[in-house]
C-alpha cells in the first residue's frame, strides 16, 4: 500500500508539472491562433455577412479567448501573490533567526535567499522560477516545496471530490423535492435546511459531527486520514454548505424549467411524473447548477483549508495554514498559487463543458439564469 | 414570523453588544474553581475551561463580530460601488483594467486570500478588517458594474450627459440611487459572510488575540474540551449559527421585498 502511494505521488508530481507546462504552452499558442483567427476573419469578411464563418469559427474563438483569459488571470494571480507576500509578509529572515540575531547573520541569510536584490529583479527571478516550477525550499523542513505539496495533494483532491459527492448527494434530491412540492411543508422544510447549511460554519459543524459520531457513537475516527471511515466526517463537513447553495439553485432553476411548454407536452403524453422531472426537466435545470458548481469550487477549496485543520487531514490546506502560522513563505506562496490555479482551470473546464452541452453559449450569449 | 424571529435575534445581540460594556460583565475573569461548569444561576450558559462565564464572553464576542462585520462591509460597499460604477460608466480602457483586476481577485478562493493576508499581516482586529476589506470590495464592484452597465443607456442618464453634468455627479446622483437595492441585499449577505469569516480567522488563531473574546476563538477553545464538557463548544456555535441564520433570512426577505415581481404576485 505504501509503495502504491509513493508511486502515485511520483506520478502526480510529474503530472502536475507536465499539465502546468502544457497549459502555458497551449495558452500561448491559442492566444496567437485566436489573434490570427480574428485577423483573417476581418480580412476575409470586411463587410459583415459572416454568418457561415461564424457558425464554424465561433466555438474555436470561444475556446481560445477563454484560454487566453485563463493565462492572463494566472499571470495576475502569480503577480498578486508576489506583492502580497512582500507587502504584508515582512522580512522572513527576522522570523527565522529570531529578534536577537546578529545583523551580519541576517544579511547573510537575506543574501542566500536573494532578498537583498532590488524588487524588480526579485520579481523577475520569481517569475522565472515559477515558470520552471521551482518554488524553492521550505524554510523549516528544508525540503523542496514542490515535493511537500505533491505529497499532500492526493489527500486534498480526495477530500474535495468526496465533499463534492456529498454535496450533490444531498442537493439533488433536496432541490427536486422542494421544486416539485412548491410552497408545501416539504418545500419550506428543504429550504430551511438549506439556509441552515449556509449559516453553519464548517469549523463548528466539524467539531459537532466529531462530538456526536466519533466521541458519542464511536462510528468514525476523530481525525487523521486512515481508511474510508476517516473520510466520512470531513466530507460531510465540507459538502454541507455547498449542498445548501446548490439545492437552492436547483430548486429555482427547476421551477423555471417546469413551466416550459415541453414539460406540459410530456405531461399530456401521460408520462410518469418522476420521468418528467428526472429526465425531461433535470437536463435543462442542471445547467445553471453546473455553472454555480464551477464558481463555488473556490469556496469548496477554501473550505477544505479549514476542514483539513479541524480534522488534522494531511492535505494542502492544512499545509497552508501551518506554513502561514510558521511564516514559511515559499510554501505559502506555492500552495496559494496551486489552489488558485486549480480553481481557474476547473472554471475553464466548466465553461467548456457548458459550451459543449448548451450550444447557445458558444454561439454567443448565455442562457438566462 | 421568520422575519420577526430573525429581527429580534439580531436586535437582541446588537443591543447586548452595545450595552455590554455598561453592564457588570467579567468576560476575562479567570476563576478556576468554576471551570467547565454547566449552566447554573451564576453563569446562565455555564463557564469555560478557565471558569470564565460563557454568556459574558458571548456578549463581548458579539461586539467583535458586529464591529468587524459592519466595518468591513461598509468599506467594501463604498469602495466596491464606486469602483464598479466608475468601471461601468466609463467603458473602454478604465473598464478593461478594472474588470481584469476584478477577474484576478476572483481567481482566488476568497477565504483563502483572507486567511493568507490576515496570517501575513499578523493577528489583531485591524489586520482582520484590512484583510477582509481587501477581498470584500470585489463582489460589490462586480455587481455595481453590471448594474451600471444596464443603466448607462437609460434616458435619464443620457439626458444628464446631454445637460453637461459631470460624470462624478451622474454616478452619484443618477446611477447609485438606482443600483442601491441589489447592493443592499448583497451587503446583508455580506454581513453574514464576514461574521463567519471573522469567526473562522479567530478559530484558526489568526483573528483577535486572547484574552479578547471572539465567537471563533471560543469554538476553538471548546473543541479541546469536547469530551469533558461539550457545552463550551456548543454554546458559541449555536449563537453564531442563529445570528448568521437571522442575517441570511433577513437578506432573503429584503431580496423578495426589493424584487417588484414577487411583491406584485403576493
Amino acid at each position: 500500500m505504501l509503495e502504491f502511494f509513493a508511486l502515485l505521488q511520483t506520478v502526480l508530481s510529474f503530472l502536475v508539472v507536465l499539465t502546468l507546462k502544457l497549459l502555458v504552452f497551449v495558452a500561448i499558442a491559442s492566444m496567437a491562433l485566436a489573434a490570427l483567427f480574428v485577423f483573417f476573419r476581418r480580412l476575409k469578411n470586411p463587410s459583415g455577412s459572416e454568418f457561415e464563418l461564424r457558425e464554424i469559427g465561433e466555438p474555436f474563438l470561444f475556446f481560445f479567448s477563454k484560454l487566453a483569459s485563463v493565462v492572463f488571470v494566472t499571470f495576475g494571480v502569480v503577480t498578486l501573490v508576489f506583492f502580497i507576500l512582500h507587502w504584508a509578509g515582512g522580512d522572513p529572515t527576522v522570523y527565522m533567526l529570531g529578534e536577537f540575531a546578529k545583523p551580519a547573520d541576517i544579511e547573510l541569510l537575506r543574501e542566500s535567499f536573494g532578498l537583498n536584490l532590488p524588487l524588480e529583479q526579485q520579481y523577475f527571478k520569481y517569475i522565472r522560477d515559477v515558470l520552471n516550477f521551482d518554488f524553492g525550499v521550505s524554510y523549516h523542513s528544508k525540503k523542496a516545496v514542490i515535493t511537500l505539496i505533491t505529497e499532500r495533494l492526493p489527500a486534498t483532491i480526495e477530500l474535495a471530490i468526496a465533499g463534492l459527492f456529498v454535496a450533490l448527494l444531498i442537493a439533488i434530491p433536496l432541490g427536486m423535492v422542494a421544486a416539485v412540492n412548491k410552497d408545501t411543508a416539504a418545500d419550506h422544510g428543504a429550504m430551511f435546511f438549506s439556509l441552515l447549511g449556509v449559516s453553519m460554519p464548517n469549523f463548528w459543524l466539524g467539531p459537532i459531527l466529531i462530538l456526536f459520531f466519533s466521541l458519542g457513537l464511536g462510528w468514525f475516527p476523530v481525525s487523521g486520514r486512515e481508511g474510508f471511515a476517516s473520510l466520512v466526517l470531513p466530507a460531510f463537513t465540507l459538502g454541507t454548505a455547498l449542498a445548501a447553495i446548490l439545492s437552492r439553485m436547483l430548486r429555482s432553476s427547476l421551477l423555471e424549467t417546469l413551466n416550459e411548454d415541453y414539460i406540459r407536452t410530456a405531461k399530456a403524453k401521460g408520462l410518469h411524473p418522476f420521468v418528467i422531472v428526472a429526465k425531461h426537466a433535470m437536463r435543462n435545470a442542471l445547467l445553471p447548477v453546473l455553472t454555480l458548481l464551477g464558481l463555488q469550487l473556490g469556496a469548496l477549496l477554501g473550505g477544505a483549508v479549514i476542514t483539513e485543520t479541524v480534522f488534522s487531514w494531511p492535505g494542502v490546506g492544512k499545509l497552508t495554514i501551518d506554513s502561514i502560522l510558521s511564516r514559511d513563505y515559499p510554501v505559502v506562496q506555492a500552495s496559494i498559487l496551486l489552489i488558485s490555479v486549480i480553481y481557474v482551470v476547473v472554471n475553464l473546464a466548466t465553461d467548456m463543458i457548458y459550451a459543449l452541452v448548451d450550444p447557445r453559449v458558444r454561439l454567443g450569449g448565455r442562457p438566462k439564469q | 414570523m421568520k422575519t420577526w424571529f430573525s429581527i429580534s435575534i439580531l436586535l437582541l445581540w446588537m443591543l447586548m453588544a452595545v450595552v455590554g460594556p455598561l453592564l457588570p460583565l467579567q468576560p476575562d475573569e479567570v476563576d478556576l474553581s468554576r471551570k467547565m461548569q454547566g449552566p447554573s444561576a451564576q453563569a446562565l450558559l455555564g463557564s469555560d475551561d478557565l471558569g470564565r462565564p460563557l454568556l459574558h464572553r458571548l456578549v463581548y464576542g458579539a461586539q467583535t463580530s458586529f464591529f468587524v462585520s459592519f466595518f468591513v462591509v461598509g468599506i467594501s460597499v463604498i469602495l466596491g460601488t464606486f469602483i464598479g460604477a466608475v468601471s461601468g460608466y466609463f467603458s473602454g480602457v478604465i473598464d478593461l483594467v478594472i474588470t481584469r483586476i476584478i477577474d484576478i481577485f476572483l481567481a482566488f478562493p476568497g477565504i483563502l486570500l483572507v486567511i493568507a493576508l490576515a496570517g501575513l499581516l499578523g493577528p489583531g482586529i485591524e489586520n482582520v478588517i484590512i484583510a477582509m476589506s481587501c477581498v470584500g470590495w470585489v463582489g460589490f464592484a462586480r455587481l455595481a458594474r453590471a448594474q451600471t452597465l444596464s443603466l448607462v443607456s437609460r434616458d435619464h442618464v443620457q439626458a444628464a450627459i446631454a445637460l453637461g453634468s459631470r460624470p462624478f455627479t451622474i454616478i452619484l446622483k443618477h446611477i447609485i440611487p438606482l443600483i442601491s437595492a441589489p447592493l443592499i441585499v448583497e451587503a446583508t449577505f455580506g454581513i453574514a459572510a464576514v461574521i463567519i469569516a471573522e469567526a473562522g480567522l479567530s478559530f484558526l488563531g489568526l483573528g483577535v488575540q486572547p484574552p479578547s473574546a471572539s465567537w471563533g476563538s471560543m469554538i476553538r477553545d471548546g473543541t479541546a474540551y469536547m469530551l469533558v464538557s461539550s457545552h463550551i463548544v456548543i454554546v458559541p456555535g449555536v449563537t453564531l449559527m442563529l445570528v448568521v441564520l437571522s442575517v441570511n433570512l433577513l437578506g432573503d426577505r429584503l431580496r423578495d421585498w426589493f424584487d417588484v415581481r414577487t411583491r406584485l404576485k403576493n
